[in-house]
């Protein structure tokens, strides 16, 4: 019992030089942590720190995730959030403040690969590799696996509320070109993902969107736009269990949570197919600890954390060893695991350049000045 | 004669050179960075190459972005509008008040500045939503209203429909007056606060009525604390980005908005520098504009 507490008191006093190491400058950390003589004990891998700035989305990781990594391998991680891929590509476009692990979407990971802003993994150092289903072993955003490892995938679909709507809403015709839910919807606002699934609509691809398609489509959205309730920062979930809307453009993982929460939520991926990201861990260039960091991405791949994980944020896991000791509930869920000829037409967006983006962007700031 | 002037001059410069060098580091420089971006081109993804381009400008000047200007000016103007006229009784109010008192009324309009931006725009959302805090209670009231009429032998009301309060304009500029009516109440308190009363009284006196004191007495008397009032409610509504963004509707985005999409999703911080510096521009003007007119009544007064 007095050990436990003597435990207690002293990651106390390792949290408290981590927040100090952070607000005063990282060559404090050293000095602070020596303070506990069992860590000073137990090397670190390599010889680095034991220590590991780790840049995440919102509620994306277990609930206690990064204790069980502190007490497997003593490695502290201090955790950031961030809320857009652009708000994590904007802090690192400048120079990498100090973190060792990131969370970029497929999109981003070319992006950020192409700009030189991602160190080459060491698959040698992530043995858990094995764990992962072989399908997201060779993505078209990351050839085999060079910069990236997959932490979880997602598919965009429709959030709506049972009671309120006719039928299922299974085209995007419901979102994009329809008056019949006017005032209900809500869509995100992600101009690239408004775009690319407009197209997807109209029976396009995602990607390679002509410039004069862009325009149609801007028309139809222009066209669209009094029967649309908001743009929402992906916290549409929210909207749809306080009753703001009836449908409502969101990933499956999201819907799946509140799905827990009320009943009369449902989700559907539309029959025209959708875009599918995937969220992955990256090492950017000038992280402090590499060795540390490598050592937590083959944590979190490891089949009994990940699963710790996926219970808590209900993402689909590219982990096939996590998801074999997930339960029925969450395996056959056809919400977080749309059926396979729904995924069939489902594409990944692909990164084609500033200037497709900046096509894009303006498209939807013309749609919403009109 | 000498001396002290070189003592005071050290005394100067220990007392201001801190704060100065504060601005230079901290809001000077970075703000000339900016200010380069904004005459630049994005090279790949992450580089900005200086070039004295001027083609940032030349796109934010494009009626798209000319629009959004006249909106925000107009959105701020309204909220400023609003500010005032729901500002000025309160103010008076305060003024008028017991001395005891005042300082609690003071301490009650700057209550809100205790709670973060964000948070107060949360509180909104749950206030005005389709089943908010206001619709909850107007449907309570709607229903039992509904009751009482049946049971006094008229038909019952319709079902009740919940108001749109949400996702709007008018959630756009009611967020805006409720978080920025203090930056109006408290110029406006500390111009009226200084009023001769005694004007007042000669005014009522020599017989003008009491709207006539109003208008030709007191708003005169506190035109400069009206004007900075205006003033520092204007220009931060101009820039609002939080609220447009959580309280608004598809179609409220304001300047801030489209200037935060720049840096972040469009990555293109150099037209976003544009828009940021044309934005400033117009608070220069507007700075300008009040300077001039306090300028012409010192003038006049004098």
């Amino acid at each position: 019992m007095s050990d436990k507490t003597g435990a207690s008191r002293r990651s106390l006093l390792t949290a408290l030089g981590a927040s100090g190491a952070a607000a005063v400058g990282l060559s404090f950390a050293g000095g602070l942590t020596g303070c506990s003589p069992k860590e000073a004990a137990k090397p670190a891998s390599g010889s680095e720190e034991p220590k590991l700035n780790f840049y995440n989305w919102d509620t994306y990781i277990g609930p206690s995730t990064l204790a069980d990594y502190k007490k497997a391998s003593g490695v502290d991680v201090s955790m950031s959030l961030f809320a857009t891929n652009d708000e994590l590509f904007a802090k690192l476009k400048a120079g990498n403040p100090g973190f060792d692990v990131i969370v970029p979407s497929n999109e981003f990971v070319t992006r950020m690969s192409q700009s030189g802003m991602l160190m080459p993994l060491d698959h040698a150092k992530i043995p858990n590799i094995k764990n992962i289903d072989p399908t997201f072993l060779n993505p078209e955003f990351d050839p085999g696996r060079k910069f990236s490892m997959p932490y979880t995938w997602l598919v965009l679909g429709i959030g709506y509320r049972k009671s309120k709507v006719k039928a299922v809403p299974d085209s995007w015709k419901y979102l994009f070109d329809s008056d019949q839910y006017k005032g209900r919807i809500a869509l995100l606002s992600e101009s690239a993902d408004l775009m690319r699934l407009s197209a997807k609509y109209k029976g396009h691809s995602v990607n390679n969107i002509p410039p004069e398609m862009i325009a149609q489509l801007e028309a139809m959205l222009i066209k669209q736009k009094p029967f649309i309730k908001a743009f929402h920062d992906d916290n549409g979930q929210d909207m749809l269990l306080a009753g703001d809307v009836d449908l409502v453009l969101e990933y499956n993982g999201d819907i799946a949570q509140i799905m827990q929460e009320d009943p009369d939520i449902g989700f559907v991926v539309p029959k025209e197919g959708s875009l599918i990201n995937s969220d992955t861990l990256c090492i950017p260039v000038g992280a402090p600890r590499p060795n540390n960091a490598h050592a937590f991405i083959n944590y979190l791949l490891d089949a009994q954390a990940g699963s710790e994980i996926t219970k808590e944020i209900l993402y689909p896991t590219p982990n096939a060893a996590a998801k074999a000791l997930m339960p029925d509930s969450y395996r056959n869920n056809p919400v977080i695991f749309p059926p396979a000829a729904i995924m069939a037409k489902c594409e990944y967006g692909a990164f084609e350049g500033a200037e497709k983006s900046r096509l894009f962007e303006e498209a939807i700031t013309r749609v919403r000045a009109a | 004669m000498e001396q002290s002037w070189n003592r005071a001059k050290a005394i100067f410069a220990t007392v201001l050179g801190p704060p100065l060098a504060w601005l230079l580091l901290f809001f000077l420089i970075p703000l000339t960075i900016v200010w380069v971006y904004s005459f630049g081109t994005n090279v790949g993804l992450t580089e900005i190459a200086f070039t004295g381009t001027f083609s940032n400008y030349a796109r934010a000047v494009e009626p798209l972005y000319v629009g959004i200007f006249l909106k925000s000016v107009g959105v701020a103007g309204l909220t400023t509008l609003l500010c005032l006229i729901v500002g000025f009784p309160v103010a008076l109010a305060i003024t008028f008040a017991p001395d005891r008192l005042k300082a609690w009324l003071i301490l009650l309009v700057m209550l809100p500045f205790w709670t973060n931006l964000l948070i107060r725009t949360y509180a909104l959302i749950a206030v005005l939503r389709t089943e908010g805090y206001v619709n909850l209670s107007l449907g309570w009231l709607w229903t039992h209203a509904s009751g009482l009429m049946t049971m006094v032998g008229l038909s019952p009301l319709t079902r009740f429909e919940p108001l749109e309060l949400l996702h709007n304009n008018f959630a756009v500029v009611f967020g805006l007056v409720y978080v920025h009516l203090p930056f109006m109440v408290l110029p406006l308190y500390s111009a009226l606060d200084r009023l001769d009363r005694s004007l007042l009284e000669a005014s009522l006196d020599l017989g003008a009525g009491h709207v006539r004191t109003m208008m030709m007495v007191v708003v005169p008397l506190a035109l400069p604390g009206i004007a900075s009032g205006i003033l520092i409610t204007f220009i931060p509504a101009l820039g609002a980005y939080l609220t447009p963004d959580l309280l608004g509707g598809p179609d409220s985005q304001m300047i801030a908005n489209i200037i935060e999409r720049q840096f972040k999703r469009a990555n293109d911080w150099p037209f976003g520098a544009a828009l940021s510096f044309l934005l400033m521009y117009m608070t220069f003007i507007a700075i300008a504009l009040q300077a001039m007119l306090a300028k012409r009544k010192t003038e006049a007064g004098s």
